[in-house]
């Protein structure tokens, strides 16, 4: 076997060393009933060649070289080059958690700068070194709400991601959280009358997503005030972190639980991801998650440590903050570096190319006679109403190349024949005069 | 630590040597306005206004791209890695991570995929997400499996959250999940989280379950039993039979947590001695890279009584999702699971074959088996249990004279290795946990094993050489209680 360094007669030699003539003896203490007696029915080992080859097959019985108006949670955007180049450093990637610091500064230093930049863009004191993705960091922050208020209710916007909203109610079910939905006006935005009926004095979280899950751009100030009015938090839910090269911070928020992977994380069917939450300097000890600190050596140089552990499981145990052990390190590097070289210009600019883009494509299907649903200000991401469900007309597309974007069905039925379409800085005028064609023709 | 000699302080004849080593500063203070490191197409639509956009984000980096380049470069080279050497982190399976496994990921079609592509056109991922939960469930010897859980503490939580579904259908609502003493910190954390109370459970002498204690705590009112198997200590719980009888006869189910899998791949299954429900460590046993602390991924495998109620979507048999499930405990996250940690599972699995991962068990616990045989003495071996694919020491005779586990660690660093796992597990006072995978080969850990030594040694002739190390590092030991008191958390420009 090709990755392991030792060979027949260096077994034999180290089982001679510990006085043993097999290996089977290392395993004599495992009941013999619970020993496999046979080989696993998995396939002998393969070449390098052999498995290139049967993955590049599965790749293609997926959708290479299709375009695709997908969002709902999972942006296209370039990536820079050098960013996968520098990931692979074995040194990057290779590495585990950074508990011995004097060998691990690269790691420590880079999830400082990470913490960093996730409170310069947000607005907020503090940001933890990571979590799972968004879905999660929205749970994680809820509790954290629970903790910080004493309190459990969740009121939660109706348009926040829909699987964020599942994931929530899976995972705080067994503690019973009542949670309350709010919904969404016509115009796309929260329905903020509906949201002041739902918030009161049992309330912990608010959560509130913007640009929400029709891309539309909520109003932080105005949901805070009526989180606030009652003495509850504001978990501010970002999906699309490029939106922050332009929107405004949600400093309003008293948490933010933000997903990360538009920041150069690949869409790899969903997954690894990064989160983070942020929030304000006196709910520290309430964070989840892991954090870095600056620290002194003994001869006094700058340097960095895992810090205020003391909320971890690893310490804490059954009382610690959350059971998390990760911080998905590798992909909040993704999206370290993505910062770096986007930048202060760089991500408005590139925000700036999203916003008009969506904006076009929402001109292009208006122009082509579509219904465009909500009218309030967007980003990239818009909801259009189609003639006829999109199952009817999906074959057409396919065999265009174009994946058209998501059908709301499932989702909110409510809203008919609706399809929820993303438009990046990824795809030229023609891709998306093309679409617009294609979706009024039909 | 001026009196100590520098050769001392810097081992001869090690792993360890001098190497040209460059500062760099944080982001912030290597950036200056007005540079650029992007270059965006020219805008081929009309620029869109926004009212009320930000004015700026301040003090956001400004970079070149080589810049950016220079400075993640520069950081890495502070960093060890298991491209570096040996890494023999217990608990962790710091193994190979295969450059093959990485390059698949990327492929195009597979890299680029997006989770709500239709399933029309997601064949591929589908069909590796099969034949990766076939392969687990063959290797497991479980009936049924979740991928979704993006970790190893989300897969314990996901698997207690199907305990609570699958008792609570027999109409058995119980409120206690009991824990080993010797189990990961996640376990009992997560069984909070999923509104149990949480019992901890000694050890006997053996560093295995106490049967005594497992009958009188195992009441009606327990839930689960969360046991680690091989166990943190290395050991494989014997008993495992009699626990699990005990456990079914009691009503309560066996949640083993997989960390440990590295030892029994091919040689024995947790679905053939009892176990109801376990996840697995995809970055620890099938060497996904563990990228400086995740991503990982941590499937669940169940017995068929729990099926009904895995997380949506369930991958049918025929590779399609299925979310017709009304019993299902719901989704735990956001999409299908962290899909590329799947690509390289199953490539790993590929590249081994059925032959491959016995024979890496096999090294994994020679190798374990080796380094107890060449310290014992050394250093005090608190069970004299056989070990499976990692061993545990304690440093008794080193604390004699001052020098703790934590001191022997970074002198270790000195002579060119990664330390071992620190102060865990919690049952031995001042322990070292040492796994070296199947990764290590014999010339580097017999030096591993010298470096060790060669610190016994100094620990009873100099304990302030090992108590002030390390020495070699770009830094040194770092004031944590200090970092703890007065938090820096971000960096600010100076006013």
């Amino acid at each position: 076997m090709r990755y392991l360094p030792t060979s027949d007669a260096i077994r034999r030699d180290m089982l001679a060393e510990l006085g043993l003539n097999s290996v089977d003896v290392l395993f004599d203490h495992i009941p013999e009933y619970c020993r496999l007696q046979r080989p696993l029915n998995i396939p002998t080992g393969r070449s390098e060649a052999e498995i290139i080859a049967w993955f590049q097959q599965a790749a293609r019985d997926n959708a290479p070289g299709f375009t695709s108006f997908l969002g709902a949670g999972a942006y296209q955007h370039f990536r820079p080059t050098h960013l996968d180049q520098l990931i692979s450093r074995g040194e990057w990637f290779t590495a585990y958690t950074p508990y011995q610091p004097e060998i691990s500064q690269g790691t420590l230093q880079a999830i400082f700068e990470f913490q960093t930049m996730i409170c310069q863009l947000t607005g907020q004191e503090v940001a933890n070194a990571g979590m799972y993705d968004g879905s999660t960091a929205l749970l994680e922050a809820c509790m954290m709400a629970a903790r910080v208020t004493g309190r459990s209710g969740i009121v939660v916007a109706r348009s926040v991601h829909p699987q964020y909203r599942e994931v929530l109610s899976t995972l705080t079910k067994p503690r019973e959280f009542p949670i309350a939905e709010a919904g969404f006006t016509p115009d796309g935005r929260l329905d903020l009358a509906a949201l002041k009926a739902a918030v009161t004095a049992e309330t912990a979280a608010v959560a509130v997503q913007s640009p929400n899950f029709f891309g539309t751009i909520e109003d932080w100030e105005a949901a805070a005030a009526i989180a606030h009015a009652q003495g509850a938090l504001l978990v501010a839910v970002i999906a699309e972190p490029v939106s922050l090269g332009l929107l405004p911070a949600p400093a309003a928020a008293d948490i933010v639980a933000m997903e990360l992977q538009g920041f150069g994380i690949p869409g790899g069917f969903g997954g690894p991801y990064a989160g983070i939450i942020a929030s304000r300097e006196k709910f520290l000890r309430s964070l989840p998650g892991r954090l870095v600190g600056e620290a002194r050596d003994s001869d006094g140089k700058r340097g960095f440590v895992l810090t205020l552990s003391t909320r971890e499981q690893h310490i804490r145990r059954e009382k610690a903050t959350s059971n998390i052990c990760t911080n998905q390190a590798l992909c909040a590097l993704m999206a370290s570096i993505f910062m770096a070289t986007y930048g202060r210009q760089g991500l408005r600019e590139l925000a700036q190319q999203n916003l008009s883009k969506g904006a076009y494509l929402a001109s292009a299907c208006q122009k082509a006679g579509l219904e465009v649903l909500f009218p309030a200000p967007r980003f990239h991401e818009f909801a259009v109403r189609l003639r006829r469900p999109l199952a009817a007309i999906e074959a057409r597309l396919h065999q265009e190349k174009i994946i058209p974007g998501l059908s709301l069905q499932r989702y909110y039925p409510e809203l008919g024949n609706a399809l929820l379409v993303c438009a990046t800085e990824t795809i030229p005028r023609a891709g998306l005069d093309r679409l617009a064609a294609l979706l009024s023709e039909v | 630590m001026a009196e100590i000699n520098d050769n001392l302080s810097q081992p001869a004849g090690t792993r360890a040597s001098r190497h040209l080593v460059q500062n760099e500063d944080l982001l912030f203070e290597v950036s200056s306005p007005g540079k650029r490191g992007y270059q965006l197409p020219d805008l081929d639509v009309p620029a869109a206004p926004l009212t009320a956009a930000r004015a700026d984000i301040p003090d956001f980096p400004e970079l070149s791209e080589l810049e950016v380049v220079r400075h993640y470069t520069r950081l890495s080279t502070w960093n060890y890695g298991v491209d570096t050497g040996i890494y023999p982190l217990g608990s962790c399976t710091m193994k190979y991570n295969a450059r093959v496994n990485e390059h698949v990921t990327r492929i195009e079609g597979l890299g680029d995929g997006h989770p709500l592509q239709p399933e029309s056109l997601s064949r591929g991922a589908l069909r590796i997400m099969r034949l990766l939960s076939d392969y687990l469930l063959e290797i497991t010897g479980m009936d049924a499996i979740t991928l979704q859980p993006a970790a190893g503490a989300q897969g314990e939580l996901t698997g207690i959250l199907l305990v609570r579904s699958a008792l609570a259908a027999r109409g058995d609502r119980r409120r206690k999940v009991l824990i080993p003493d010797s189990a990961h910190g996640t376990n009992p954390a997560t069984a909070a989280i999923a509104g149990y109370q949480v019992e901890n459970l000694k050890s006997n002498p053996d560093g295995t379950v106490d049967m005594s204690s497992l009958d009188r705590q195992m009441t009606g009112d327990v839930a689960a039993l969360m046991l680690t198997n091989p166990n943190t200590l290395g050991i494989f719980e014997e008993d495992i039979h009699r626990i699990a009888d005990l456990v079914h006869e009691r009503g309560g189910m066996l949640y083993m947590d997989g960390a440990n899998m590295n030892a029994l791949v091919g040689r024995a299954r947790p679905g053939d001695f009892g176990v109801d429900v376990m996840h697995l460590n995809l970055h620890k046993t099938f060497s996904t890279p563990h990228g400086g602390g995740g991503p990982g991924a941590g499937p669940v495998a169940v017995k068929r009584e729990l099926e009904p109620f895995l997380p949506i979507p369930v991958l049918t048999q025929k590779a399609t999702l299925d979310y017709d499930r009304p019993q299902s405990i719901g989704r735990v996250r956001a999409f299908y699971g962290n899909f590329g940690m799947f690509t390289r599972a199953l490539a790993y699995i590929m590249a081994n074959g059925s032959d491959g991962l016995k024979q890496t068990t096999e090294d994994a616990v020679l190798n374990a088996n080796y380094i107890r045989k060449k310290l014992e003495g050394h250093y005090t071996l608190p069970f004299a249990t056989p070990s499976m694919h990692e061993v545990v020491f304690s440093d008794a005779q080193q604390a004699q004279h001052g020098v703790h586990t934590g001191d022997i660690a970074k002198r270790l660093i000195d002579y060119g290795f990664h330390p071992y796992t620190v102060s865990f597990p919690l049952v031995v006072r001042g322990a070292l946990m040492i796994e070296p995978t199947e990764s290590a080969n014999r010339q580097e850990m017999d030096e591993f094993i010298a470096a060790l030594r060669a610190i016994a040694e100094e620990a009873r002739t100099q304990p302030e050489l090992v108590t002030g190390a390390p020495y070699t590092t770009k830094i040194r030991r770092l004031d944590e209680v200090a970092a703890a008191r007065q938090p820096v958390l971000r960096w600010k420009p100076k006013s």
